[in-house]
């Protein structure tokens, strides 16, 4: 690759919690960069950019990704989720809520890509209607570092939320 | 009295700070963009761990696309001091490398771009020539004579030598019926937060002066070296905090080398510049904790009594003793006794330069070294003497009425009752039981081992104890400190809404919930209601040499600071409020958002009228009382004092208590070690938020298991680092922080105003030992090295084999 196609910017159209953005990148921009500096989805965290940590998760067109190893390009014509998109300060989705009554964050850096796979973990716990163990859940987990919790309180909220969606799922079909 | 004292203080408030970070709201450094124009930053490091650096072309990089500047190491030091220790050894530190490099991932020039990318690109194109020079990694290989030295200035790596005798340790051992010794090493390993370093510098002309925006957390005693380094007077550094720091544990102090170099470099250059560590960068070259091998031994008379203490210690500082190290290996000192009555201690302090990355702060900050010599020591001594650990250690627990206590050391010990604690940690864990299933398990061939580690948890500290590395004669020419100030200032303003302003940096210890409790309850309101902003400007913001976040200083230190200023505001408004009802001062209490009169519920004004009339009507206010509704306190615990001729220093003020049991089993086949039981009891005084005090502990715990089991920074022979990912630094997952039952034990403390004590190191100082000794209670031996991987403990296990 030239340098100036290394350099060339692109537009690219994202989908981010429901809304369509547009912004440049080049054919090397990471997805999380692009999220972050060019659309200002500060909430998309970076820290590892190789993909362990699991700070930078977001949902990209449902499925679960690492916005540190997915290159903006790739995400043209996608729809994203990110937390911004889950519920507001004043009004916290059950998740988030769970999260604050657990005490299931501390510095709230390993937070919002913990809370992506956890909503997609939940989402998957709804449709099957099976409570999930507390390995499964602990399982789930082993994506994402957190240095500060030690995990404790972000199982609990979780096992919380799990039970809340198994009700629910039952109430619905029942 | 209706109202219970603590109405606030004390429950389990759901976190002020959580909405912001569960929403994305909360801004990080690298969320910040303070001034326009900003340059991105690269830094170009070197591959060898010691070396003598040639040259630096830099032409390449200059002509790329995107590149404003490249600034090495010579351009940086013409405008940028070294850094002194207060080792008196001529020793210097520099954020970069300018004649030679001491350590792999040095920084060696810094390139400066319009995108990080970019910068990236270029900084590949710098070529360093270096000459290279054998690398010398251990602690104890630096010492021989032999060994390359990393500063020409010094005549040796052992850069610090001092020996201390508290009573009369020679007696004790001469007499001693019993001596046991252990010899040990213990690995480098670093808290790792997951947001790293990130640095924003902005050089201005006129004034001049430097503006930084970053995630530093302190200690602020490194403000004065800094402006020192930079030339400048203190007024002309102007430092702020990021709002919301993605944790620290110690780590983010060492931030300060590349607040410097960026400053130089947007000095350098004439453009504000930032800069954000890479995961690689933070695991390599930012700080870790030191490594230390040592020597303890202790003298026992025939009954088991601990008579005489001697530690041998030598740490490995890294390249540089980057400030405020060695306080690493000072902070236990005056409580080197631990939990014990020890009347007769001697400890000699070995420090040493090695080419691996400089230590600095770290969870548990020297507590995880220090206990890992003395906890194994006690462990070691019960199988020798033939006692049970639990008896040994009661036969010389310092008894509940010897509190306050001062130790050999210099320390004032506050309250606890260690008896108690013990009996709390054997229940809790089923002793008995675990010694029936251990014998079990033993009679089937198998592997299981139970461990203690009985730790105390120094809070609030000092900042003289660092010069217990000088001489008593450095130290008087020097001048006395004993710093340890804490501040808070409060602002009711007109309206009646409530502003609170820490020193306490923290990156995620709840001090913002904590903090608007405590005014709540002095002010009788909401603490939703209350906004406290925890990110420093030291322009604007009280601060003072110890603000900061670090050793435990919170509960014990700085709520002081909260409740004194809290306690003025609300006699300004009963003051007020008596002048307009005509009363006593001491008839006027303030309760639901009211000042009123005390049993006349009807005489009782919104506190929002008394705020106003404070600011809208000042020729009303009671004589001697100002305008407004601002109130600053500086506070400082008198326990914290200078350290004296004999090397005694009063160097904290509250200490908890950390008693951890550890039970575990080993697979022979494996060498994989499970932890069946782990049981940890604290004293951490009265309890402000039970929430956030569990979240400590539970996070302290987690950083145990990781550096003992899990992590650990190494270097091959030639001073290569081998864990430059998170997948080669392999800290716990939620799969491998094991459970663990956590118990309180609560004697308030007389030495802060609301009876806490400072935790947060909690568990990370004594589960390394913990586990070691259940280990070395497993297998039979006692030469236990961390971390206890699968593989070593296999090795140990199948030894004629391996
Ligand atoms: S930043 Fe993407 S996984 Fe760590
Ligand atoms: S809350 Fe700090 S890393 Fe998870």
């Amino acid at each position: 690759m030239t340098i100036l196609a290394r350099e060339q910017r692109h537009s690219i159209t994202v989908k981010v919690n429901g809304l369509r953005y547009t912004g440049m990148a080049t054919p090397r921009t990471l997805l999380a960069d692009f999220l972050r500096h060019e659309l200002g989805f500060k909430g998309v965290h970076v820290g590892c950019e190789h993909a362990v940590c699991g700070a930078c998760t977001i949902l990209l067109d449902g499925l679960l990704a690492r916005a540190c190893a997915i290159y903006a390009v790739q995400a043209d014509d996608t729809s994203v989720e990110t937390v911004e998109g889950l519920g507001k300060p004043e009004a916290l989705a059950p998740l988030q809520a769970a999260f604050q009554e657990h005490h299931a964050l501390q510095c709230g850096f390993c937070t919002p890509g913990i809370l992506m796979s956890a909503k997609a973990f939940l989402d998957d716990v709804a449709t099957v209607g099976v409570a999930p163990t507390e390995q499964q859940v602990r399982e789930m987990l082993s994506g994402h570092l957190c240095r500060c919790t030690g995990y404790d309180g972000i199982v609990k909220a979780i096992l919380a939320c799990a039970e809340q969606a198994i009700g629910k799922s039952r109430h619905e079909s029942g | 009295m209706t109202e219970p004292v603590f109405s606030w203080i004390g429950k389990a408030l759901p976190r002020k700070e959580d909405p912001a970070l569960l929403t994305g709201q909360a801004r990080f450094i690298d969320d910040l963009e303070p001034v326009a124009g900003l340059r991105h930053v690269a830094i170009v490091r070197s591959p060898h761990a010691h070396g003598r650096i040639r040259s630096i072309d830099v032409d390449s990089a200059l002509a790329m696309h995107g590149v404003d500047a490249v600034v090495t190491g010579s351009d940086i030091a013409a405008i940028l001091k070294p850094i002194p220790s207060v080792v008196r050894t001529p020793i210097r530190y520099m954020p970069v490398g300018v004649d030679k490099v001491r350590f792999a991932g040095e920084p060696v020039a810094v390139v400066v771009a319009s995108d990080r990318y970019l910068a990236e690109d270029a900084a590949e194109q710098v070529s360093v020539e270096i000459d290279p020079l054998d690398p010398v990694v251990g602690p104890v290989a630096a010492m021989c004579d032999t060994a390359p030295l990393l500063h020409e200035d010094a005549d040796s790596n052992c850069v610090s030598f001092r020996t201390f005798r508290y009573g009369d340790p020679d007696t004790a051992f001469a007499r001693a019926a019993r001596t046991v010794s252990l010899d040990y090493t213990f690995h480098r390993y670093a808290s790792t937060p997951i947001e790293t370093y990130g640095v924003i510098a902005h050089a201005e002309k006129a004034p001049d002066r430097y503006t930084v925006w970053s995630n530093f957390q302190g200690p602020f005693v490194l403000h004065p070296l800094m402006a020192g380094a930079l030339g400048v007077a203190g007024n002309r550094l102007r430092l702020i905090t990021a709002p919301a720091s993605g944790g620290s544990f110690g780590i983010k102090q060492a931030i300060f080398g590349y607040i410097l170099l960026l400053s130089a470099v947007s000095r350098l250059t004439g453009h504000p510049v930032k800069w954000v560590e890479d995961r690689l960068e933070h695991l390599t070259a930012s700080s870790a904790a030191a490594e230390r091998v040592g020597r303890i031994d202790g003298a026992f008379d025939e009954n088991g009594t601990l008579t005489g203490l001697r530690f041998d210690n030598i740490a490995n500082m890294g390249a540089y003793l980057r400030p405020p190290e060695p306080a690493s290996v000072y902070r236990m000192h005056a409580a080197s006794n631990g939990c014990y009555r020890v009347p007769h201690i001697a400890v000699e302090n070995r420090l040493v330069v090695t080419n691996t990355l400089p230590v600095g702060l770290n969870r548990g900050y020297g507590g995880p070294q220090f206990f890992f010599a003395l906890e194994r020591l006690i462990d070691c001594a019960a199988r020798k003497l033939g006692f049970d650990p639990v008896e040994l250690r009661r036969q010389n627990f310092l008894r509940k009425e010897a509190f306050p206590y001062t130790t050999p050391g210099g320390a004032t010990f506050d309250s606890s009752d260690y008896d108690k604690a013990m009996d709390m940690l054997l229940a809790a864990a089923d002793y008995k039981g675990l010694k029936e299933r251990r014998a079990d398990v033993r009679r089937a061939g198998n592997y299981f081992g139970i461990g203690f580690a009985c730790g105390i948890e120094p809070s609030g500290s000092n900042m003289a104890y660092v010069s217990l590395a000088q001489t008593p004669e450095e130290r008087a020419k020097a001048g006395p400190k004993s710093g340890g100030n804490a501040s808070a200032t409060i602002e009711m303003d007109p309206s009646g809404s409530v502003t609170v302003q820490l020193c306490s940096t923290p990156n995620g210890q709840g001090h913002a919930t904590v903090a608007a409790q405590i005014v709540a309850q002095a002010l009788a309101i909401n603490p939703a209601d209350i906004d406290v902003v925890t990110d420093i400007d030291t322009r604007n913001d009280a601060w003072s040499i110890s603000s900061g976040n670090y050793s435990n200083r919170f509960a014990a230190a700085v709520t002081g600071a909260i409740v004194t200023c809290a306690d003025r505001v609300s006699m300004r408004l009963r003051k007020i409020a008596a002048e307009l009802f005509e009363c006593a001062v001491d008839d006027v209490e303030l309760a639901d958002g009211k000042v009123r009169i005390k049993g006349i519920p009807n005489r009782a004004l919104p506190v929002k009228r008394v705020a106003a009339a404070a600011h809208w009507h000042p020729d009303g206010l009671p004589d001697g009382l100002d305008a407004g509704l601002t109130e600053t306190a500086i506070i400082h615990s008198e326990t914290l004092t200078a350290p004296d001729d004999h090397d005694r220093v009063s160097s904290a003020v509250t200490y908890g208590i950390v008693f951890d049991l550890a039970a575990v089993s080993i697979a022979p086949d494996t060498g994989k070690m499970t932890v069946e039981k782990y049981v940890s009891v604290h004293d951490v005084g009265n309890q402000l938020n039970p929430l956030v005090v569990e979240g400590q502990i539970l996070g302290g715990f987690a950083h145990g298991v990781g550096g003992a089991m899990y992590e650990e920074l190494s270097y091959d022979t030639d001073g290569n680092p081998l864990n430059g990912t998170f997948a080669d630094y392999r800290c716990p997952t939620a799969m491998e922080v094991p459970p663990v039952t956590v118990r309180h034990l609560t004697t308030p403390s007389e030495k802060s105003l609301l009876g806490s004590k400072g935790l947060g190191d909690g568990s990370s100082m004594t589960t390394p030992a913990a586990l070691a000794n259940a280990v070395a209670d497993a297998l039979g031996r006692e030469d236990i090295t961390l971390p206890l991987t699968p593989p070593t403990l296999w090795r140990m296990i199948h030894e004629d084999i391996a």
